[in-house]
């Protein structure tokens, strides 16, 4: 039996980047907050301490950082008439663990989004007409607009000490920024990081095709910096130990380095961690959350009452969440009704690895998660899409985020995978090879999504939540179309050869290697209760004093990278709740 | 040819590994770290002796077997030192020891099911598994054709027997030799080799040195924006530098 303990105001599910953002935010209105963590407390020190954390082998090879996929996983299939199996190994996506979540070991690329992406069905229909849009395919608003998030897409940048050059301050274009960019209200807080060999070929070869490259937004510092709590980062030295990796240095922005130091002296606010959600309770009318019920680290159900409950998981936690909890009406494919599971999305990645000869150093050692240089000129609707029929775009970009041999050594298309041959090639490229890549939309179509799987349970007992995923035809297009572009830009940065990955119609998708963990919807955000679980506050249309953060609450995949969007939406989800819900305590938006 | 006759070294040398291994464990176990004479120090966890060595989860036909394949997967040639001799069969077998070799970090509960390879390691055979099934399925595929165990053939058919076990041309019926070969023999052996030493293989960061991969240095805000040769040797994780 669960053991009723003392009632909090809020309870927030998670510790990573959205729930240390609520939390703090709430704290800071007064609130008693309680923060329920399912993995272990961790910090810059120990955990990530020079050079223990630097491990290719603990890190990236046992991957010590991320999701221990023996308590939970998911179940994968390409479509919903097949038998989904479990994600038994980390592959395309890297869930993270512990406090700070995903938020220690990403990469940190910090974009915003475009204004017409929040309103892609609207301005789809405006620019092409409604039959542009195919008949399988979910487009819809969010809700939002760009500039009610401007505020917090800068105030997040801000906390992170974001480095980059802005393209476009109040509508004035700016040289060397991002000239495709919405209206920035000021400049970064941070000058562009130094870009490295892969970065600087590409903006040359960028420039030379016609193209307008920019520095890429990084939440690696480029100089010392204090934010607004006080919490300190350091220069980044490009240690090359970043994605699958906490921060040496205090300069990748994480809720440790940015925010924790500041919440943890506030008295208001307290934090178990070894505490796994197991639902969201509610009262008899199912209209209100009571609190959560959780596994403690000795494995007793505690029940924990609040007043308000926050999800702030990973997505695929979020997501399951509200299905295992029978909160919102559960999507069916068939009938196309139902929203929680609907408009699950991914983002598809196309990557090439470029050789280069002897005397070119492109030094992949050497790097930071978000430095380099990218184009815009095929993101979004930045390009006319009227004769090529297909839906969305991509970021293109040279980064060089830091590689090491356990994390495996690319090589040129027939290289022998072993033996002597193999080792005169690893020799050869090691130091003379980069990669560029298109990072990708994924719109929402009817037949990808969520839901909970009838045969595998998790070690709690729980059943596991099941994808239902693959590249769909406008996905596959656009792709080809890109990718192609990207090969170009290859080609012009003077690789001897190329190899890699292009996704084509025809390819489905491989969840073995290492893709993104940019998965996305499930629990998408609308202006219509029929086709979204939230309202534009990110607050639950059936369940008002329950909020649910992160990137399960999109509509559909964007192209970039998703944390700037997912922090700029979780500021402004707790000002909207500051400022009006917790006066009126209610729905914020009425059906 | 120096390639022969240096895998050949290796893979007498790796047999006297065995054998002095196997004859001085009991009296060191029993003698205890307490009683070595001065001067004869356990070596540093950095420099991993490929003699005194004695393998804590393989047999002696396992180990023979893993010694013999290591030896052709990297072999040792003009370019560098080979899988052997930089301590990748030590690798393995001291990961044999973690959670991992058990499938403590995977998903492990049934049902088992047949599903396409995009979908990943569908198999409830553990790490430990894969070796104890995939080297003995090897060997016995081994001596029916030849009357040898794979340790024993000459380095070329060694070769021929790997390269149709990369491209799945001999079967178990107990598991996928292919999967064996690639998520774990070979994904192992690469590990081991280019993994820091404390782990037991790359001695003396020779593997790094081999490719310019400065290992933990860490530091680079200097280099970053120049196109250039890196200047320094690696730095392992108990900073010995190379």
């Amino acid at each position: 039996m669960a053991d009723p303990v003392k009632p909090v105001d809020v309870v927030i599910v998670g510790f990573g980047w959205t729930g240390a953002i609520m939390a703090m935010e709430l704290a800071e209105a007064g609130l008693e907050v309680l923060a329920l963590e399912r993995g272990d407390d961790a910090d810059t020190v120990p955990n990530w301490a020079y050079p223990k954390v630097v491990d290719e082998i603990a890190q990236s090879a046992r991957n010590g950082l991320l999701q221990n996929l023996s308590k939970t996983t998911v179940t994968l299939r390409h479509s919903k008439d097949e038998l989904a199996v479990p994600y038994r190994q980390i592959g395309s996506f890297k869930p993270g663990q512990g406090v700070g979540g995903a938020g220690i070991h990403w990469s940190g690329v910090h974009s915003r989004v475009m204004p017409e992406e929040l309103r892609l069905r609207s301005h789809t229909i405006e620019r092409y007409g409604a039959k542009f849009i195919p008949p399988d395919m979910q487009l819809q608003d969010w809700g939002v607009t760009y500039d009610e998030l401007e505020p917090h897409f800068d105030r997040f940048e801000y906390v992170c000490g974001t480095s980059g050059q802005a393209g476009n301050i109040q509508g004035r274009k700016i040289e060397g920024g991002n000239v495709f960019e919405a209206p920035r209200s000021r400049d970064f807080p941070l000058p562009p990081l130094t870009d490295p060999p892969t970065s600087a070929l590409f903006a040359k070869a960028v420039k030379e095709l016609g193209y307008k490259p920019y520095a890429l937004p990084a939440a690696n510092a480029s100089r010392p910096y204090v934010n607004s709590y006080g919490c300190q980062l350091g220069p980044c030295n490009f240690c090359g130990f970043c994605s699958d990796y906490g921060c040496i240095n205090y300069s990748k922005a994480s809720p440790q380095t940015t925010i924790l130091p500041a919440l943890y002296r506030k008295k208001n606010f307290s934090l178990r961690t070894n505490a796994h959600v197991l639902r969201v309770n509610t009262d008899s009318s199912g209209k209100k959350t009571t609190g959560v019920t959780y596994v403690d680290a000795q494995g007793r159900e505690v029940e924990q009452p609040a007043t308000m409950v926050v999800l702030a998981a990973f997505h695929l936690h979020n997501v399951r969440l509200m299905l295992s909890s029978g909160i919102g009406k559960p999507y069916d494919p068939v009938s196309g009704e139902g929203v929680v599971g609907r408009n699950f999305c991914y983002q598809v990645l196309d990557s090439i690895n470029l050789f280069f000869d002897q005397n070119t150093y492109i030094n992949q050692f050497m790097g930071a998660g978000g430095v380099g240089q990218a184009i815009d000129d095929f993101y979004g609707d930045n390009f006319d899409h009227g004769p090529l029929n297909f839906i969305g775009g991509g970021v293109i970009w040279g980064r060089q985020t830091g590689n090491g041999p356990v994390r495996g050594i690319p090589l040129p298309q027939g290289t022998p995978a072993w033996g002597s041959a193999w080792k005169q090639a690893v020799k050869d490229n090691y130091l003379h090879s980069g990669r560029i890549e298109a990072q990708m939309s994924n719109m929402a179509h009817r037949g990808c999504y969520l839901d909970l799987d009838p045969t595998y349970k998790d070690a709690y007992g729980t059943p596991l939540l099941r994808m239902t995923l693959n590249w769909q035809d406008n996905e596959q297009r656009m792709s080809e179309y890109i990718g192609a572009k990207a090969l170009d830009i290859g080609r012009a940065m003077g690789a001897k050869s190329m190899a890699g990955r292009i996704i084509k119609r025809g390819t489905d998708w491989d969840t073995r290697p290492y893709q993104s963990t940019h998965i996305n919807g499930g629990t998408a955000m609308g202006t219509d209760p029929k086709t979204s679980v939230l309202n534009k506050y990110l607050q639950s249309w059936d369940v008002p004093n329950l909020f649910v953060l992160g990137a399960n609450v999109f509509a559909h995949g964007i192209g970039y990278n998703p944390t700037g969007m997912v922090g700029a939406l979780t500021y402004w989800a707790a000002a909207n709740i500051r400022s009006t819900y917790l006066k009126t305590p209610g729905p914020m938006v009425h059906k | 040819m120096a390639d022969d006759s240096d895998s050949k070294g290796s893979e007498l040398n790796s047999r006297r590994a065995f054998l002095r291994g196997a004859a001085t464990f009991a009296p060191l176990a029993a003698l205890g770290g307490a009683s070595l004479a001065a001067g004869d120090v356990a070596p540093p966890p950095a420099a991993p002796t490929s003699i005194d060595y004695a393998p804590a989860f393989f047999t002696p036909a396992e180990w023979a077997f893993l010694n013999a394949a290591c030896a052709r997967l990297i072999p040792h040639d003009e370019n560098g030192p080979g899988a052997v001799e930089l301590g990748v069969p030590h690798y393995i077998d001291r990961q044999m020891g973690t959670p991992w070799a058990e499938g403590g970090i995977w998903y492990m509960q049934g049902p088992f099911v047949e599903a396409r390879p995009e979908f990943g390691y569908q198999s409830a055979l553990t790490p430990k598994q894969q070796y104890r099934l995939g080297i003995k399925a090897i060997d016995d595929a081994v001596q029916a054709a030849t009357g040898k165990s794979f340790a024993a053939l000459p380095p070329a058919d060694q070769d021929d027997w790997l390269k149709k076990i990369e491209k799945g041309e001999v079967k178990s019926d107990q598991l996928s030799l292919k999967t064996f070969f690639t998520s774990f023999l070979l994904k192992n052996t690469l590990e081991g080799y280019f993994g820091d030493p404390l782990y037991g293989g790359n001695k003396d960061m020779a593997a790094w040195k081999m490719i310019g991969h400065p290992g933990v240095r860490a530091d680079f805000l200097e280099f970053v924006g120049e196109a250039k040769p890196y200047p320094y040797g690696p730095v392992s994780l108990h900073g010995k530098r190379g």
